[in-house]
Parts: C-alpha cells; structure tokens; sequence
C-alpha cells in the first residue's frame, strides 16, 4: 500500500518534493553563510595581522642634544620625521602625505615639507598649507626618558588640526 | 587508425568553430566598416593575456623580495621570457583601449536596444573586469611605478565616505602598501578575475547568439537570400582580423619593452607619481574638484547614466547604422570638441587660480568645489538638450549624439592632460619629446 505512493505523485509524493527541495535550500543557504563566515573571519584576520607585525615596542630617536629648535630630523629606523620645533618641544611626523599617500621629502631650504606628488606642502607642525591636502600629517606619541627621544612608531594618529598636546616638550 | 584520429580531432576543431556561430549570417553585419571587428579583437586579446599570463605564472615568484628580481630573470635569463612578459604588458593595455572603442562601437550604432539591453550590462561587467585586471596586474613588477601607482589609486579609495577606509585597507590588507597588497592583487589577477572573465565573455557571447549575431538595421534581416554560410565567409574575416592583430602585437612586443623602474622604494616617491594611465583623468578631476564628489559621486552617476541608458526612452540611436545616419557623425565629432576645448580652458584656468592664490582649503570646499560646480554642469547639459530640441529643431537621437560626445571628449581630454600635460609636481606643461 505504501509503496505504491512512491510511483503516483500523490499528494504525500508532492510534500515530500516541496520537503526535499526544502532541504536543499536550507543546505544551500547554509553553505553560503559558511562560506561567508570563512571568508569575512580571514578577512578579518589580517587587521590584526598587519597589527602585531608592529610590536608595541618605541623606537629611540636619539639623544635630546641632537636636535636643534626649529629642525627637522628623519628618522629611517622608524619611517618618520622628528620636529623639534622653535619652542624646543618635539613633535613625531608620519612622512605619508594625507593626499594621496606619497611619501614627503623635508626641504632645508624652504623649511617645508614639499609633496613630489601633487604639490602639497606642509609646515614643520605638519599643517597644510598649500592644497590639494587638508589635513595635517599623522602623528606619534613621543616620550621623553633619561634625556632620550623614544616614539610608538606603530600606528600614524589622525588629526584635524595641529595642538600643543601632540607635542612633548622636555 | 590514427589517420580516423586525425580526422576526428579535425572536425572537432571545425565543429567547435560552426558551432559558435550561427549557420549562415546576414550579409550586411559581416562588413568590417560596421563594427570593425573590436569585439573579435577583445576575444583574441583575451586568449592573448591567458596565455601569455600562463607562461609568466611559470617565471614570476610572487613576494615583495623576489618579484622585481623574477621579472628582470625574465629578460636576462629565460630565453623569449620577456618577449612574453611585453605581449602580456601591450595586450593588456591595447585591451582597454579596444574595449572603450567596442562601447563606443556599440553605442554609436545604436546595438543596445531591444534584445540587446541585458547585454550592454554584461559588457559594463566585462569593461570592470578589463580595467581591475589591468590595475591589478600593475602591482606585480613591484617596481617604483607600480608601487606609487597603486598607493595613489587605493589612496583614492579612501576620500570614498563611509567605507573608503575600509575598502582601502582590504584592497591593501593593512594600512600601507605591501607584502600583503602584493598577494591580495596576485590572488585577484591570476585567480578572482580570470574566473569572471570566462564567465561574463561566455554570457556576453551567448546573448550575442540570442539577439540575431551583430546589429543590423530594423526589418532588413526579412529576405533570407542576403545570408551567407558563416563558414568560411564571417569565420575568414575574424582569422584575417585575429591573426592580422596577433601578428602586430608579437612584432611590436619583440621591438619595444614593457617598461620597469626601479625597485620599489616606500621611502621615496617618484615625481610626479601618477596612477595608471586609465586612471589619469579622474586624477586629473581630482586636482580641480572635492574628493568625494570626484571619487565617488561623479563614478556613480556615470554608472547609473551608462546602465540605465538601453532602458531610457529616445537614448538609444537608430539600429545598424554609424551615427544614425549619414552626415550626423559630425554632431557626436561637434560635441566630441566642444567638451574637449571647454575641459581644457577649465583646467587651465582653475589651475592659474589655485596655484596662485596658494589657498587653504576648507569645509566650503564640498560645495564651492564639488556639489555647485557639478550641479551646474548637469544643468547645462539640461539647458542645451532642451535649446538643441525645442530651438534648434536638432533630431532626438542627434541630441544624444552630441551631449555623449560632450562627456566623452571631457573624459579624453582630462585623460590626455594627466598623461602628457602634467610635469614634475604635478605642474602644467607643455609635453615636447
């Protein structure tokens, strides 16, 4: 008797269809969120990734001798500038143009950081001065320990205007 | 036996060909004038790259420590390797050329209506692709003019609002350009996009098929005798076409290299640095207009206008014909200058007023130099479709024809002043030599 329900696409035949394909979507569906999550947790991953490839530890500057007021010292050891700017306090620079992502050469002679890439120049603080930037270039926290200049070179801070806090003086 | 093989594998290959085309096709969509075999150049360019790409996945060692010193290996040590490397690099940048021609092609002879909408936005698709595998594949060399091209590109990414950032740091897998940028665009050129390509050219083909073969005009495809067997008549043309183009890319690849720079240094950038030529003219725009509205806004509407195009009433040309028609092509070579002589008086002079005036920039900016200036471009184009319609008694599709070639000379314009007309600084100049 039951058998025969197999053979004759019966009502039960129909819901066991409408049943399996069912299934088949839920399975399908699954498979996506999995796929999904597989993807977005690599995806994820690599933030902190490209995080602890920067350790945490400062990287020393130099002596805080070295450095006149109203100079600009890079440091290649670190990717940045160190300002020490003309009231003595220090200021840690990111060398990446907040343009375009460039890197900025400091010129001696017009006490500017020049742009290569689009003319935009910044002053010894970072502040913009000429378009197309606009925002001031990135800084680092700084400390001053045992007469020596030691910046968290890990991450570039963002600004919107340049303030004395971002400076450390001695 | 091997003679029954032979013969077999023969009819395969002739087979594969008669089935990929129709059996017989109309006489008149088989003239080169009517679309001068762009697409069949896109197709072979592609085979071209595919297997040209495959060779070079033999030589290049993808890391930021070796893939400089693996490409110049190409050139020093394998034998023909750089030959291959510059067949890749000029099929590659003749694509998007090709490309840009096969839309125009498309558009100007109004083969976008009826059957053919769906069609239109696969090739938007395949255009997408074109232009991600080539930016893609810049990267790769690793050389100072990929490195500072693609930091500049993904910087562009960022200005996009809400989730520029985060688009800009996946592209890039972290916040600068490197090791990780190297094996994310890696895995996109050699993996991601050759996988769509197949898929969208298998669609774009099959609709192609399913929309009658090429564009022809409406009603002339009634007399069955203006037919003609596509073996050997439509397939000897795209041999002529293919090989003859196959021949010119080989020759001029075996003459002139595929350019390499220095390895890339991050501590210095070239000057001026500039993104890839495709990308020039929105660099370009970027030096005049707000970010956001450059990278962003204006992107989008382009998108929107170029997708909604086959489903707008009156902006599809007449089928079949160049134009529309003889002796209007020069309303679209009108247009084509008009935008162009315009473009560049704007850049000249907005480039006099800010390189002088040495101002700082300021939150006014998104409307003094983004929203304004572009709400008054589209209100001129309103007021000129409407002065063209209503005064002039200019023909609906022939105000089509000259507002797309308003745009599209603004668009080779500023592509062709970021290319040659900006120096060191990124300075106007004047190119010599």
């Amino acid at each position: 008797m039951e058998s025969g329900n197999d053979h004759q696409p019966g009502v039960t035949g129909r819901n066991r269809r409408t049943f399996l394909n069912r299934l088949w979507a839920f399975f399908g569906v699954l498979a996506c969120i999995e796929v999904g999550w597989l993807g977005s947790s690599i995806l994820r991953s690599r933030k902190t990734r490209s995080k602890s490839a920067n350790s945490n530890e400062p990287v020393e500057a130099g002596s805080i001798d070295d450095f006149k007021p109203g100079s600009v010292t890079p440091i290649p050891r670190g990717q940045f500038y160190l300002a020490c700017l003309e009231d003595g306090s220090f200021l840690a620079l990111s060398r990446t143009c907040t343009h375009l992502g460039c890197s900025v050469p400091w010129d001696d002679k017009e006490l500017k950081f020049i742009c290569p890439c689009h003319g935009s120049t910044f002053n010894m603080r970072g502040e913009a001065l000429t378009s197309p930037a606009t925002r001031p270039l990135d800084y680092y926290p700084l400390r001053i320990e045992n007469g020596m200049v030691k910046v968290f070179a890990s991450t570039g801070k963002r600004r919107d205007s340049f303030e004395p806090e971002q400076t450390v003086r001695i | 036996m091997t003679e029954r093989r032979v013969k077999r594998s023969r009819s395969l290959l002739s087979d594969f060909l008669i089935h990929i085309h129709p059996r017989t096709v109309p006489v008149e969509t088989i003239r080169f004038s009517l679309s001068f075999g762009l697409g069949g150049m896109a197709a072979t360019l592609l085979c071209v790259l595919f297997f040209t790409g495959l060779f070079q996945l033999l030589m290049y060692a993808p890391g930021i420590d070796t893939a400089y010193q693996s490409i110049q290996l190409m050139y020093t040590e394998i034998p023909l390797g750089g030959w291959v490397r510059n067949i890749h690099f000029w099929a590659g940048n003749l694509l998007v050329i090709v490309v840009f021609l096969h839309l125009l092609r498309v558009f100007l002879t109004g083969a976008i209506g009826d059957r053919r909408q769906l069609n239109w936005i696969v090739g938007l698709v395949l255009l997408f692709l074109v232009l991600f595998a080539n930016f893609s594949g810049y990267l790769l060399p690793w050389d100072q003019l990929a490195y500072w091209a693609v930091t500049i590109f993904t910087g562009m990414l960022g200005y996009i609002p809400f989730c520029g950032t985060a688009l800009m740091q996946l592209l890039r897998g972290g916040n600068e350009v490197g090791a990780y940028t190297l094996a994310n665009f890696y895995a996109i050129h050699v993996g991601i996009i050759p996988f769509f390509f197949v898929i969208f050219c298998v669609w774009h083909f099959w609709l192609v098929r399913k929309a009658g073969g090429l564009v022809q005009v409406n009603g002339s495809d009634k007399g069955e005798n203006l037919r003609v067997p596509a073996v050997p008549d439509l397939v000897s043309r795209e041999a002529a076409v293919g090989l003859g183009l196959v021949g010119v890319l080989l020759l001029f690849a075996s003459v002139i290299d595929a350019p390499l720079a220095e390895p890339a240094n991050p501590a210095m950038s070239p000057n001026p640095a500039k993104a890839a030529w495709y990308f020039l003219g929105l660099q370009e725009l970027l030096m005049h207009l707000h970010p956001a509205i450059v990278i962003c806004v204006i992107p989008v509407l382009c998108l929107v206008v170029l997708v909604l195009l086959p489903y707008t009433k009156n902006a599809v040309l007449p089928a079949g014909k160049w134009f529309g028609g003889k002796g209007e092509s020069i309303k679209f070579v009108g247009g084509l200058g008009g935008g162009a002589v315009v473009t560049f008086v704007f850049v000249f002079l907005d480039d006099m007023i800010t390189r002088t005036a040495d101002s700082q920039q300021s939150a006014a900016d998104f409307w003094l130099r983004g929203i304004i200036p572009l709400l008054f471009f589209v209100l001129v184009l309103f007021v000129l479709r409407r002065l063209l319609l209503k005064k002039w008694n200019v023909s609906q599709p022939a105000v089509v024809l000259v507002l797309a070639g308003i745009v599209i000379g603004i668009i080779l314009s500023l592509t062709i002043i970021g290319i040659w007309f900006r120096g060191p600084g990124m300075q106007l100049v004047v190119p010599i030599g």
